[in-house]
């Protein structure tokens, strides 16, 4: 079985993000983590080929650099090799453009499964995954947070605000993986020594037969119009306790009309 | 001489830092409170295989050397694991490192295979009550006992005893007064039948326990005697430069610890309307500790790498344990000062690093003996004792 997963690197959250004032988007001339929204993906594609016995991790990305750091951090995880399609022209993208890069270097691998995010940590669109099934013309399961392959089909247990529901669908079939429903392992050290050798397919948008207008900001369907700072959250009421705190704290609670 | 950053290096640091990350400042203090040994801590790390990152590939370890052991060892403490993650793998790390060096084959072949998965606690027996920094006066003795031996005697400030299922033990096998010619080296088991373990109460790292070990006439097969017999003082000098490294690189990551809460806390406590860190005798001391830790990371590295490449180390690995010892407390001690009275307060952890980051100073060597060594093997000044 070949599952591809779709990773996205993107810049160290823990690192104060800088916004490029020109584009009005983050700064992506830093050092490239894995999202750790992909890396739950990377683990379910893990757990269901070590399930099925055989078969492979496959991991597709882009950049508009050739950043790999955050591809063999999901290499170093257990994956077996990775597309990326490394382009200049890739800078802007919208969804629909990734949507658009993804499905040919997807379609390339020949996949059984291919598994998503719900959304990215940085641009949280949450459109890609549906918007490559349809570009691939195959079944789209979303929220998953339990996948079972039986032959030919995938059972998902997709997440509901009420609960789960019991989904069916034959493969290949493109299912993003919710936050949090597995426990991405941490690379171990052989792990990561042995990342640096694995196949990383470097691809440019032109060798996956895409125009470059269609892609990045030239393709663009989206304008970012202006950025505003949220707004800073105002400190809260302190209440001293003078032997009425609980009836101001019951007034103040019957005020928001929780009570 | 090149000075690029080392890929290998930070992509190790980067996979230990990952795992510590889940092992946070109330995790250590707890256990140190608890004084109890950090399990589930070991469990990991040694599934991610950085416990075994030194034993040879060959018994299925990561095959690596003291410089990737030392980025591992630095990186836990400076999680703010300090001490006690670090002396809870620092053994099983390299502490079997005379038996891949002089280990007959059935030694290897049993207990390096579980070293590089972790599976093995290893204890370190040499110091005695009477036996400290002069080694020569080691009492605790073998006596040949058919193809075996039998270990009467005790030892003192064992570590990791009472979790250790062995012990590299030195002991006396000649004569009374044959000083460090009659002392051989063995890989022992810490049957309880035969050893009473007891922890000594201790002013800090008190998740992992050092401990009086009474050994009374423990049965010891002969193949478990690691290289000659009469050279075992030889033998373990041969792990005594690694040891300072790796001690030094535990050192030089508390210090780090300490000094990143130093400087958040500078940063953010606010007295007489400005951040204290904008006070230079606030910000001088940081700087200082920070530029001394560098410098024993530098001179530690140096020590690694000559290791390493078969070179003598023996200066270079005395020098970077003095600096990083001396550079771990100063910086310890300048972020317990730049924290005020919290500083004393268990909830801001300096006070941890600090009473972790002063065991540097005496173990395994004083720093007074450390000048010795310079003084006498390097300089070749008259011995004054």
């Amino acid at each position: 079985m070949k599952v591809v997963v779709c990773v996205k690197q993107i810049p160290d959250p823990a690192d104060p993000g800088e916004l490029d004032p020109d584009s009005k988007t983050l700064r992506r001339d830093v050092k490239l983590i894995l999202d750790e929204s992909d890396s739950y993906g990377v683990e379910m594609a893990l757990q269901l080929v070590d399930t099925a016995g055989e078969g492979e991790v496959h991991l597709v990305s882009m950049v508009p650099n050739n950043e790999v750091s955050g591809l063999r951090t999901a290499l170093a995880m257990g994956a077996a090799g990775a597309s990326l399609i490394s382009d200049e022209c890739l800078a802007g993208s919208d969804a629909l453009g990734t949507a658009k890069v993804l499905a040919k270097a997807i379609a390339a691998q020949e996949p059984d499964l291919v598994l998503t995010a719900t959304e990215s940590s940085d641009g949280y669109t949450g459109t890609v995954p549906v918007q490559i099934a349809e570009l691939l013309g195959l079944p789209s399961v979303t929220f998953a947070k339990e996948i079972e392959i039986d032959g030919s089909t995938a059972k998902v247990k997709r997440q509901t605000e009420a609960g789960y529901d019991d989904v069916e669908c034959p493969l290949p079939a493109v299912v993003s993986v919710t936050a949090g429903v597995v426990e991405p392992r941490y690379p171990s050290f052989k792990g990561i020594m042995a990342a640096k050798n694995k196949p990383v397919e470097e691809l440019t948008v032109e060798a996956l037969g895409i125009d470059a207008g269609e892609v990045g900001w030239a393709g663009s369907r989206q304008d970012i119009v202006e950025i505003t700072a949220a707004p800073v959250r105002e400190a809260g009421e302190i209440i001293e306790d003078e032997g009425d705190a609980h009836e101001r704290i019951v007034a103040f609670l019957d005020e928001l009309k929780v009570l | 001489m090149d000075f690029s950053p080392d890929e290998d290096h930070d992509l190790i640091a980067e996979g230990v830092r990952a795992v510590c990350g889940d092992f946070g400042d109330g995790y250590w203090s707890d256990l140190d409170q608890r004084h109890e040994f950090p399990w589930e801590f070991y469990a990991r790390l040694a599934d991610g295989g950085w416990v075994g990152i030194a034993v040879p590939e060959e018994y299925g370890g990561g095959g690596r050397g003291i410089a990737e052991a030392a980025v591992v060892l630095r990186t836990i403490a400076a999680s703010g694991a300090a001490m006690n993650g670090c002396s809870a793998v620092h053994l099983t790390i390299f502490g079997l490192n005379p038996v891949v060096v002089f280990g007959n084959d059935r030694l290897k072949e049993t207990f390096l295979p579980r070293a590089a998965t972790g599976d093995l606690h290893v204890a370190f027996g040499v110091t005695e009550a009477n036996a400290g920094t002069d080694t020569s006066q080691i009492s605790t003795r073998a006596v040949r006992d058919g193809d075996g031996w039998r270990i009467r005697g005790q030892k003192i400030w064992t570590s990791k005893a009472l979790e250790s299922e062995v012990v590299l033990l030195l002991v006396r096998t000649g004569e009374a007064d044959s000083g460090l010619d009659g002392l051989s080296l063995f890989l022992a088991d810490l049957d309880p039948d035969h050893v009473d373990i007891r922890p000594i109460p201790k002013v800090a790292r008190n998740a992992v326990a050092s401990c009086e070990v009474f050994y009374d006439d423990l049965p010891v097969e002969g193949w478990r005697l690691v290289g000659e017999e009469g050279q075992g003082f030889r033998h373990i000098l041969h792990g005594l430069n690694p040891e300072r490294i790796l001690l030094a690189s535990e050192a030089i990551g508390i210090g780090e610890v300490a000094l990143e809460r130093a400087v958040t806390y500078a940063k953010d406590r606010n007295v007489f309307g400005r951040p204290i860190g904008m006070n230079q005798a606030i910000s001088h001391p940081l700087a200082k500790a920070r530029i001394e830790l560098h410098a024993a990371w530098l001179a530690a590295q140096e020590a690694a790498w000559r290791y390493d490449h078969g070179l003598s180390c023996g200066e270079q690995a005395n020098s970077a344990k003095y600096l990083a010892a001396e550079a771990s407390f100063m910086a310890a001690d300048v972020a317990l000062q730049t924290h005020g009275g919290m500083g004393f307060a268990t909830e801001y952890h300096v006070e941890r690093y600090w009473r972790e980051a002063r065991i540097q100073r005496t173990v395994p060597v004083s720093q007074e003996m450390t000048l010795n060594f310079v003084a006498q093997k390097v300089m070749g000044l008259p011995r004054s004792y």
